[in-house]
């Protein structure tokens, strides 16, 4: 019980520092002091604080979607385990439904999107699906390739079994660590997908989806978002970790820095994709994620390339 | 029958007597063969009122020849209306559009006569901002996307309704006129020329040292008085630094746009070395306080002379490094190159000026074909032309143009020695009775066009400004048409222009 509650508090630690990791970063390639670690965490607070307005055009889908979008996340949170420790949910299969619990977030917040009427959320709505989408298969057949090589289908099962050291281990691994982080990307709305730091409503996805949201509606959409970054995050990490050093001392530290540093270079020294190329660049990410897949089963297979 | 007075941006003002005033059918058919010549675009056109009703001026600026074609016409009362130049030249809308507004002249065949900017003194008063008619396209497949007026950010207000197949934009309509101050009218308030000087510098805050000159150049001539050679070399660097300045800003802002966070900083650390650099001069960053008309109130001294040297060669020096990262650059490139293009043909027809002018492969720059100042006596000047007309292309206008200014103020301030003797600016000139004067300057987004017309006893009766962003505006609803909807952010950034410097 004390592994699972540990488990817990490292995956939010997780979740409250990546954010502070990107800033920290970004503001140092910048030249900058930057801001407070916990800035965005104080900034939450305030919000929580305030009450939220609502437009008279929205009915109350509006209102239950961050509720959604929060609930859903949490949930899926908790069944994700940092590297040898036991997550507090676990059972035969939930990589499919933490897979799905994310996509059922997704579609509250899209609904929610749409009943504004507002035309920016209606683009962003639309663009969100469709990424939503694309990067689905590259998702699955990475969750395929983890249950592939493990034999298991939760994701306490295939990070504790996966221990073995191997050549074909590691090659999969490394590779889906890098799918991981990449999808993490993209959920998320970063640089080169999108950019959250920009106020250019007509070149926003996530963002302009929360336009009318304020207050404690949005410090929840927020936090949502936070914990959604350490789900990715420590996925990616526990497929680096397996093949180095199976510990949690290694694996957290390894979900806050290597993400956040990864994203806050990333952020600073390219610029964002047009948009158009965002689903060249997502497709790029399936393709590589059908290679790890084909690659993890002749692997698995121990067939002779 | 002589259609024009043909005189030059140094020539001294017009008298109004000598301005042909001709049958406007004559005209017209000149103007419809002449304009097709892309030598040709019209710097102003304008209506004020006399005792036989309006009086029309039109100026032509021809950039071959270098000279000015000024005309004037008076219909007749009854008329019917006016033939639309707009018709067969599209670069007369916005002139076109402001007379009628303001007077209820009708022009003929005019594609749609909209309101320009909502003057106070607008003949209509029914129609403002909220019945502003945009254009629109009914079908299902089509949705509009309205933005503004009120921006994000530190944006002016202006409108921008988007008519988009999905994420396509297939129409840009972009309605000003939030700003309107009144500016020109502000000008004849009074007959105090220091404050006019004040208005010219805030009609657009971005150009402070541009209109300024403009105003300057304008009394100038109608005082008919020439100033010192060294105080025109020192208007020409300080109109230079605020090229430099704003490019430099612009290059920041396009990487801001694309969330390029590395060139944002670092543009945003040249520019404030540079304006820094005006204000360590005059007092002010942006350059006010530093033109003032027939003289200055900030000479240059041996010391400052040497700070200006020091930091621009400083900034040049930087900047051409960052050029250089900007142009190897593989993810800024791929959004930039074949975005928002802007054919030459359509710069010629929507006569388009300045940077953005030149970037399409159209040469338009004051500096060059109706040089005034110091760039008509001592510098002779040789503009930069890109041929794409894209948002690279423009981007590419202001890393050029940067290294250019920064090497013309090293190279006169090289051989420079300021006497801090220039003459204290002369607020009291008499002017000229019954004349046109006109000034034409390059400001660092394109050419600035004031003319003020004076009454029998001297006083200015009649002052119409005109700022570059009047003509590139439709420039930019041409860019984005057939763009993503979330490229026009850049396209914008990309010509930056201004909306106080429309709405006046």
């Amino acid at each position: 019980m004390l592994i699972k509650l540990l488990n817990t508090l490292l995956m939010i630690v997780v979740a409250l520092s990546i954010t502070g990791v990107i800033n920290r970063t970004r503001a140092i390639l910048a030249g900058r002091k930057g801001i407070r670690f916990f800035q965005h965490i104080y900034n939450a607070r305030l919000m929580l604080s305030k009450g939220a307005v609502y437009s008279p055009t929205t009915t109350v889908l509006f209102r239950i979607a961050p509720c959604v979008y929060l609930g859903a996340a949490i949930v899926a949170f908790l069944f994700i385990p940092i590297a040898d420790l036991e997550p507090i949910l676990s059972f035969h299969g939930d990589i499919i439904l933490v897979a799905y619990l994310l996509a059922l977030s997704r579609i509250a917040i899209v609904l929610a999107a749409l009943d504004t009427g507002s035309s920016f959320e209606g683009m962003g709505a639309a663009r969100e699906a469709l990424y939503g989408a694309l990067v689905e298969p590259a998702l699955m057949m990475a969750l395929a390739t983890l249950a592939l090589f493990c034999g298991y289908s939760s994701f306490a099962d295939i990070f504790a079994t996966a221990q073995e050291t191997d050549t074909n281990l590691t090659i999969v691994m490394l590779l889906l660590a890098y799918v991981f982080l990449i999808i993490m990307i993209i959920e998320s709305g970063r640089v080169p997908v999108d950019d959250p730091r920009t106020h250019l409503e007509l070149t926003m996805i996530h963002e302009v989806m929360c336009l009318d949201y304020s207050g404690i509606d949005l410090a929840m959409i927020n936090i949502a978002g936070w914990l959604k970054n350490a789900i990715w995050a420590v996925i990616a990490a526990n497929a680096v970790s397996v093949v180095v050093c199976f510990h949690w001392e290694f694996a957290t530290p390894l979900a806050i820095l290597g993400t956040g540093i990864t994203i806050g270079c990333i952020e600073s020294l390219r610029a964002r994709n047009k948009l158009s190329r965002n689903i060249t660049y997502i497709l790029t990410i399936v393709a590589m994620s059908a290679l790890v897949l084909l690659t993890g089963f002749l692997l698995y297979q121990n067939i002779d390339i | 029958m002589k259609l024009y007075h043909i005189t030059n941006n140094t020539a001294s003002s017009v008298a109004i007597a000598d301005i042909p005033v001709v049958d406007y059918v004559e005209l017209y058919g000149d103007l419809k063969l002449r304009m097709e010549d892309s030598r040709y675009h019209v710097a102003h056109y304008f209506a004020t009122e006399c005792e036989r009703g309006l009086k029309f001026y039109i100026i032509i600026l021809d950039d071959k020849t270098s000279e000015v074609l000024i005309s004037s016409f008076v219909p007749d009362y009854y008329a019917e209306g006016l033939a639309s130049l707009t018709a067969v030249h599209p670069q007369f809308h916005p002139f076109e559009r402001e007379i009628n507004e303001l007077y209820g002249v009708h022009f003929d065949r005019h594609p749609w006569l909209k309101p320009l900017r909502f003057s106070h003194d607008r003949r209509n008063k029914l129609s403002t901002m909220d019945t502003y008619p945009f254009y629109t396209i009914a079908g299902d497949e089509l949705h509009e996307v309205n933005v503004g007026p009120i921006h994000a950010g530190i944006i002016e207000p202006g409108a921008f309704r988007f008519i988009c197949n999905g994420e396509q934009v297939l129409h840009l309509e972009i309605a000003l006129g939030y700003q309107h101050r009144g500016v020109e009218s502000e000008m004849l308030r009074d007959n105090n020329s220091l404050r006019r000087t004040l208005i010219a510098e805030s009609i657009a805050g971005d150009t402070a040292v541009g209109h300024a000159t403009a105003y300057a150049e304008l009394v100038e001539k109608l005082a008919d008085r020439s100033v010192e050679s060294d105080l025109m070399l020192e208007r020409m660097i300080a109109i230079e630094l605020e090229r430099i300045a704003m490019h430099i800003a612009d290059t920041g802002a396009l990487a801001t746009d694309i969330g390029f966070q590395l060139y944002q900083v670092a543009c945003e650390a040249l520019r404030t070395v540079v304006i820094n650099t005006t204000q360590a001069w005059c007092g002010n960053r942006f350059g006010k306080s530093l033109i003032r008309p027939l003289g200055t109130n900030h000479p240059m001294t041996e010391a400052k002379r040497e700070l200006i040297i020091k930091n621009i060669t400083d900034v040049r020096r930087r900047y051409e490094e960052l050029r250089a990262d900007i142009l190897e650059d593989h993810t800024l490139l791929a959004r930039f190159e074949q975005c928002g293009l802007v054919p030459k043909s359509e710069m010629e027809r929507i006569g388009g000026v300045g940077q953005a002018a030149r970037a399409s492969g159209l040469r338009r720059d004051i500096r060059a074909t109706h040089p005034s100042g110091y760039y008509a006596t001592e510098h002779s000047h040789e503009s930069i032309v890109k041929q794409d007309g894209d948002v690279m292309s423009r981007l590419m206008m202001r890393l050029d143009e940067v290294l250019q200014s920064a090497d013309v103020i090293l190279n006169t301030l090289a051989s420079y020695k300021p006497t801090a003797k220039l003459s204290a600016p002369d607020y009291f000139a008499k002017l000229h009775a019954e004349h046109l004067s006109f000034s034409l300057v390059e400001g660092w987004r394109g050419e600035i066009c004031h003319v003020a017309l004076t009454d029998s006893e001297g006083n200015i009766a009649k002052y119409k400004i005109k700022d570059p962003s009047l003509h590139n505006w439709l420039g930019l609803a041409i860019a984005v048409r057939s763009e993503g909807i979330s490229d026009f952010p850049i396209n914008n950034k990309s010509f930056n222009l201004s909306y106080c410097g429309h709405d006046l």
